[in-house]
């Protein structure tokens, strides 16, 4: 078997003879012999022997479930099987649609999204600059350690936290503002302290990873072009302004993109675990995330929670395609695809 | 030759100083919170709430909570398994798909990486997902429920790829498979020796993803002996939340009778405690993968 893939694998080589650049060789013999896919699955077939798991793997887990966006156009409920369900056309969205809950959906989960990215990029900026600046070695390692830690928590251990920190009767808040004579606030009973709240552990939990992907890029950065700066007397917010920042463009816009890939998905378990089923809040914290799973696992609207999802899919993979087309059109070079 | 700061420098670096140290304390704070809670008598922790140093020492939480071990153990030993299961399972398929797609001869490798990276674009939402699962692959109080979903994400392939692609160097394929490697020799023999910074990355951003998971339990177990250490925490803590609040409401101070504050924060300290022990050891590799894969990216 080895010796078999040996000899195929050592026929490419072979066919580039002469002095010709590489690329081209590849692409002239690709040219002159076209091979069919049957012939490529002989010769490289250790190699797809590695990857089928990973193909099965993606097959089921996310290809299947595909099929079952079906469900989102019938009343569907656990007894009947996939097409056994009662048809009912666009019936679930039309409801989704006239009661409002899409619209509000919608807002939220783009508005707190948005939110993520805009502020989550800029303090993580910020402190990587600030972080690169600072001249201790000691403290800059301890630093970025101590700013790392949150991303390890789990959510259900942020619950704890923001629990401890925000209940109304022994809340760490409201046992500082009694302490100081004031009137103790009952959050988990105010819907719009959430979207700073949410915003603000969202925040906490993510600075440190994408700080660290930013400072990797400003230590890449030659020292020569600040030694040069500062010949040419630029003080430190020149040099910031005009070095720095410049040279983090590539690195925020590839994390730019991957986080607008997931714009209408995302942070489900911050949400859930934040406010739980807590009805109170559900118009300022409702995303579409923790409104599919509510569906499912309490209220047991199948129908709906597919027809939910189904349009956070649709919605959110139009939106990819026309950010990457807007891309596509001002620089080529960092389109998705 | 060293050229002189300019004035504002010292002044900025200062203000520098300043603020990483109180984004520091903020991260840190939450964590003392909970730490001295888990030491708070718990009559105190209801009479005068939240402290950072705990007024009434007292080990009480921790006694609730292992009042009845076998529960907690159990939840340990779930979590333990499919942490070391799934990563270990998830690191060897990745590895695998991340070598078969950066080898420049394999001539669908764009064909393949479009079809994982597809998944990230569009997907059947939740529930047609619940469904497969529960329904058709009959996976409810299985472990395969725990472990299967997170094995491999579309992401960390793409890290992993990019990884072993500047980690390897292309001639060391050539000259291997002159030499009579076949190509899962020159991934076992080669690949995985050159690329350890990339799979201890990929590795600690999946055990992270098993140790902390709490979804899985929540959609896939009935089977209380099967609960994740995460989700065993996340019911206690409900559970004792309503007691506190069935107590507030009746009058009955049921709260007082049981522990409830300081043994949640008993059970968060215990759950956390593996990862705060680690957290040094393994955070370097984090933070030298990351990198690679950001810059290189």
């Amino acid at each position: 078997m080895d010796s078999h893939t040996n000899a195929a694998g050592s026929m490419g080589p072979g066919l580039r003879t002469g002095p010709q650049p590489r690329g081209r060789g590849e692409a002239v013999s690709r040219t002159r012999k076209k091979r069919g896919i049957v012939h490529e699955l002989v010769t490289n077939r250790i190699l797809f022997l590695m990857l089928l798991p990973t193909l099965i793997f993606f097959f089921i887990n996310s290809y299947i479930p595909m099929v079952g966006v079906y469900y989102a156009f019938t009343r569907f409920d656990f007894g009947t099987g996939l097409f056994d369900a009662p048809f009912v056309g666009l019936e679930n969205f039309k409801f989704l649609w006239t009661s409002g809950v899409l619209a509000k959906l919608t807002l939220n989960t783009l508005g707190y999204n948005l939110a993520f990215i805009v502020l989550g990029n800029g303090l993580a900026i910020l402190s990587a600059v600030l972080l690169s600046e600072v001249k201790g070695r000691w403290f800059k390692k301890a630093a970025q350690s101590i700013l790392f830690l949150p991303y390890f928590i789990s959510f259900v251990i942020l619950s704890v936290i923001v629990y401890n920190v925000f209940n109304y009767e022994s809340g760490f808040l409201n046992t500082m503002l009694k302490g100081f004579g004031l009137d103790p606030v009952d959050v988990y009973n105010t819907p719009w302290m959430w979207v700073p709240l949410i915003i603000l552990f969202y925040l906490w939990k993510n600075l440190g990873y994408s700080m660290v992907i930013y400072l990797a890029a400003i230590t890449g950065i030659p020292e020569d072009y600040y030694e040069a700066a500062k010949i040419d007397g630029a003080n430190i917010f020149q040099r910031i302004w005009h070095i720095t920042i410049p040279m983090l463009k590539t690195t925020f816009i590839v994390l730019l993109l991957f986080s607008i890939g997931s714009i209408m998905k995302g942070q489900f378990d911050l949400f859930y675990q934040l406010v739980g089923n807590n009805g109170v809040l559900y118009n300022a914290t409702d995303i579409l995330d923790t409104y599919v799973y509510r569906s499912l696992k309490v209220t047991f609207d199948v129908g709906m929670a597919t027809a939910a999802g189904l349009y956070q899919s649709l919605f959110g993979f139009i939106l990819i395609l026309s950010v990457n087309a807007v891309i596509r059109r001002i620089n080529d070079e960092y389109a998705l695809f | 030759m060293r050229i002189r700061d300019d004035k504002y420098t010292p002044l900025f670096q200062a203000a520098a100083y300043l603020f990483i140290t109180a984004a520091a304390l903020a991260c840190l704070f939450p964590f003392l919170l909970i730490l001295s809670a888990s030491f708070t008598q718990n009559e105190s922790i209801i009479r005068s709430g939240y402290h950072l140093l705990p007024l009434d020492f007292s080990l009480e939480g921790y006694k609730t909570v292992f009042r009845f071990p076998e529960q907690v153990l159990k939840a340990y030993g779930v979590t333990i398994f499919t942490t070391v299961t799934g990563t270990a399972l998830g690191l060897f398929l990745m590895t695998m798909a991340g070598y078969v797609l950066q080898r420049k001869d394999f001539k669908y490798r764009n064909v393949f990486s479009f079809y994982i990276y597809f998944t990230t674009l569009f997907g059947g939402g939740l529930v047609p997902w619940y469904i497969m699962m529960t329904k058709y692959l009959q996976l409810t109080d299985t472990y395969t429920a725990l472990i299967f979903p997170g094995l491999m994400t579309p992401f960390l392939i793409i890290l992993m790829k990019t990884f072993i692609r500047s980690a390897v160097p292309e001639e060391l394929f050539e000259s291997a498979k002159i030499d009579g490697a076949g190509d899962f020799t020159i991934y076992s023999r080669i690949v995985l020796q050159l690329s350890m910074p990339g799979i201890a990355t990929v590795g600690l951003f999946l055990a992270l993803h098993y140790w902390n998971d709490w979804f899985g339990s929540s959609l896939f177990i009935n089977d209380q002996s099967k609960y994740q250490l995460q989700f065993y925490l996340y019911n206690i803590v409900n559970a004792m939340q309503f007691i506190a609040q069935m107590g507030a409401g009746t009058g009955v101070s049921l709260g007082q009778d049981m522990p409830t504050e300081s043994t949640k924060m008993a059970m968060a300290i215990i759950v956390t405690g593996p990862i705060l022990f680690l957290y040094p050891f393994v955070q370097r590799y984090f933070v030298k993968g990351l990198t690679v894969g950001a810059v290189k990216g």
